[in-house]
């Protein structure tokens, strides 16, 4: 079977709604939450390479390499942040993210 | 400057802003770690922006596009980055006297503020779907740290954790919109798109607007407009009040012109699907942002409502796709910041004993303790609730005149209707101060709050003077679109 456009865009779609799914589906650890972020990214990164082999279009890949530098940069702000929560309130269930109520 | 550079000059306010957002972070390293050196980073901050906000008035010049179209510098590009930098500096200017108090004045907050405010001048300028994203995660991840500046505070840092959570999962959002038009267009370049839109077939268009519509979530998320506002009034009480001085004016501007800049600039040639998304949030917006805020007890939070409603009000003319629509954007978000920046001075100024006081029954008896913030606040209010003469009238006036031409009645009656709502919350707090049992004295209003609530009272009173120049003005810089409708 030749593995076409579809293929990879179908993968990438799937692990996209895995990654949405599992920022909302997860009551327990928001470490989870950070890894569902990266599985998104990640899908978006095999969008884009699909995409740009497809099209015989460069730009696609030079997306890719900007999307994995910023997702490395979102990743360490979002742990200094998770740490600076768990100094103040002693845990990072997600259930316990409830001083104001949204 | 050398001849062969000349052609980069558009990009000097956003070098100087950059380069001196790195020698202010080298000064505050090598210096004393100290409260006055702090501040005079701040100040140095300022500044830079001023800096870079003359160059953008001294350089600019019709419509110039560099690095393959990547960064796009017209009228438009400028109205909003001159607004961008001046709710920010203000914002900035703010904050000293806050800071010195919950001892946490530190240089790292002015250097954060300049690279996100760098940021959302890249996201102004953006021409290109990689300009767009790198632009929004330089300012937004500069704003997830201020979030949670205040690091003692458990709201605080609940508030930066949960603006991160969501802003991330929208910046995932927004990339896979990307993703999907940029494979279906062929290219990240916004003129390209709009060419490759116009000629499409009906079933590459279909991808197109699924992209589009992954992105506008992204950018929704960043103007805070229904249904994506849940992290709004968390952040914004949670949050130290200059910081959320700062969440209020700057980063809502450069967003606001983002979705201009991609749903007009980018996608004319789908403008009917667009104007349907745009005019659902809108609405949404309004509503929710009317309804919800009736209920608020912290004035922080009732802010937030408001910017929600408020949002709503400006995506009114962008529903409109015209070039009066895009003048009202520009317009009723000139306007907002100087609400916005006098109502947060007036929040600042709400002390006692050195403590921060921010629910709404606190300003009772305002009037008799300190009349002139109590009318300087009234006005304010008066011109939130879009009431005439006061210039918050006029930027409701133009966003509706908008709708109306271009037929969109429905989205105009749920707009007036909406503000008639949300005028009650607003003559609350006129009701609290004016008629309500006397409080406890605020401590003395600082100098510096003091002058921006004057001045924006000042501008709310006697601002018509200009609304005629500052409208043909913000029309030049609409004009830098071509609608199609």
């Amino acid at each position: 079977m030749e593995i076409g456009i579809g293929h990879y865009l179908t993968v990438a779609a799937m692990l996209f709604t895995i990654g949405i799914f599992g920022i909302f589906l997860n009551r327990k650890n928001v470490i989870v939450i950070l890894m569902s972020v990266e599985l998104m990214l990640l899908a978006v990164n095999i969008n884009l390479v699909a995409f740009s082999s497809f099209n015989k279009d460069l730009v696609g890949q030079v997306f890719a390499m900007m999307v994995l530098t910023v997702a490395a940069a979102e990743a360490a702000v979002g742990l200094a942040i998770i740490v600076v929560y768990y100094r103040n309130r002693g845990s990072i269930a997600v259930e316990d993210i409830n001083m104001m109520k949204g | 400057m050398p001849e062969e550079l000349q052609i980069y000059a558009p990009l000097l306010p956003e070098i100087i802003l950059a380069l001196g957002a790195m020698a202010l972070l080298m000064y505050g390293v090598f210096r004393p770690e100290t409260e006055s050196e702090a501040e005079t980073v701040g100040w140095l901050a300022i500044l830079v922006m001023i800096a870079a906000a003359i160059t953008i008035v001294w350089y600019g010049n019709g419509t110039v596009r560099l690095f393959e179209g990547a960064f796009v510098d017209d009228a438009f590009a400028r109205f909003m980055k001159l607004l961008t930098l001046g709710g920010g500096a203000v914002a900035l200017m703010l904050s000293f006297d806050d800071f010195r108090n919950l001892r946490i004045m530190k240089f790292e907050y002015p250097v954060l503020v300049l690279l996100s405010t760098v940021g959302m001048m890249l996201m102004i300028s953006a021409g290109d779907l990689i300009a767009l994203y790198v632009g929004l995660e330089l300012s937004s991840l500069a704003l997830y740290v201020i979030a949670a500046y205040r690091r003692d505070s458990v709201k605080a840092s609940e508030a930066g954790l949960k603006y991160f959570v969501l802003g991330a999962l929208s910046s995932g959002m927004l990339l896979y919109g990307s993703s999907l038009i940029y494979g279906f267009a062929g290219s990240t370049n916004f003129q390209v798109i709009a060419n490759a839109a116009k000629g499409a077939e009906v079933a590459t268009n279909l991808w197109l607007i699924f992209g589009l519509v992954f992105l506008m979530v992204g950018l929704a998320f960043k103007v805070s407009a229904v249904p994506f506002h849940m992290w709004t009034p968390d952040v914004y009480e949670g949050s130290a009040t200059p910081v959320t001085t700062f969440f209020a004016t700057a980063p809502k501007v450069a967003a606001m012109a983002l979705l201009v800049r991609v749903t007009v600039g980018a996608f004319p040639a789908i403008a009917m699907q667009w104007q349907q998304i745009i005019t659902f949030i809108a609405i949404a917006s309004m509503l929710l942002g009317a309804f919800a805020a009736i209920g608020q007890t912290n004035i922080k939070r009732l802010m937030a409502y408001s910017s929600i409603a408020n949002v709503g009000f400006a995506l009114v003319g962008l529903a409109a796709n015209s070039a009066e629509g895009t003048q009202a954007v520009l317009v009723y978000m000139a306007i907002y910041v100087v609400m916005t920046l006098g109502v947060f001075a007036c929040i600042l100024s709400m002390r006692r004993a050195d403590q921060a006081v921010e629910e709404i029954e606190e300003l009772a008896g305002l009037a008799r303790n300190n009349l002139p913030m109590a009318f300087a606040l009234m006005i304010l209010m008066f011109a939130l609730a879009g009431i005439p003469p006061l210039v918050g009238f006029f930027g409701k006036y133009f966003v509706f005149m908008a709708a109306v031409k271009a037929g969109l009645y429905p989205l105009a009656v749920v707009g007036v209707l909406a503000s008639v709502v949300g005028a009650y919350y607003y003559l609350r707090i006129i009701k609290v101060m004016f008629f309500d049992d006397s409080k406890e004295k605020f401590e003395p209003v600082r100098f510096k709050a003091g002058a921006v609530i004057a001045a924006a009272a000042l501008i709310m009173i006697f601002g018509v003077i200009w609304l005629g120049p500052f409208t043909d003005y913000a029309m030049a810089a609409a004009q830098s679109f071509t609608f199609v409708k």
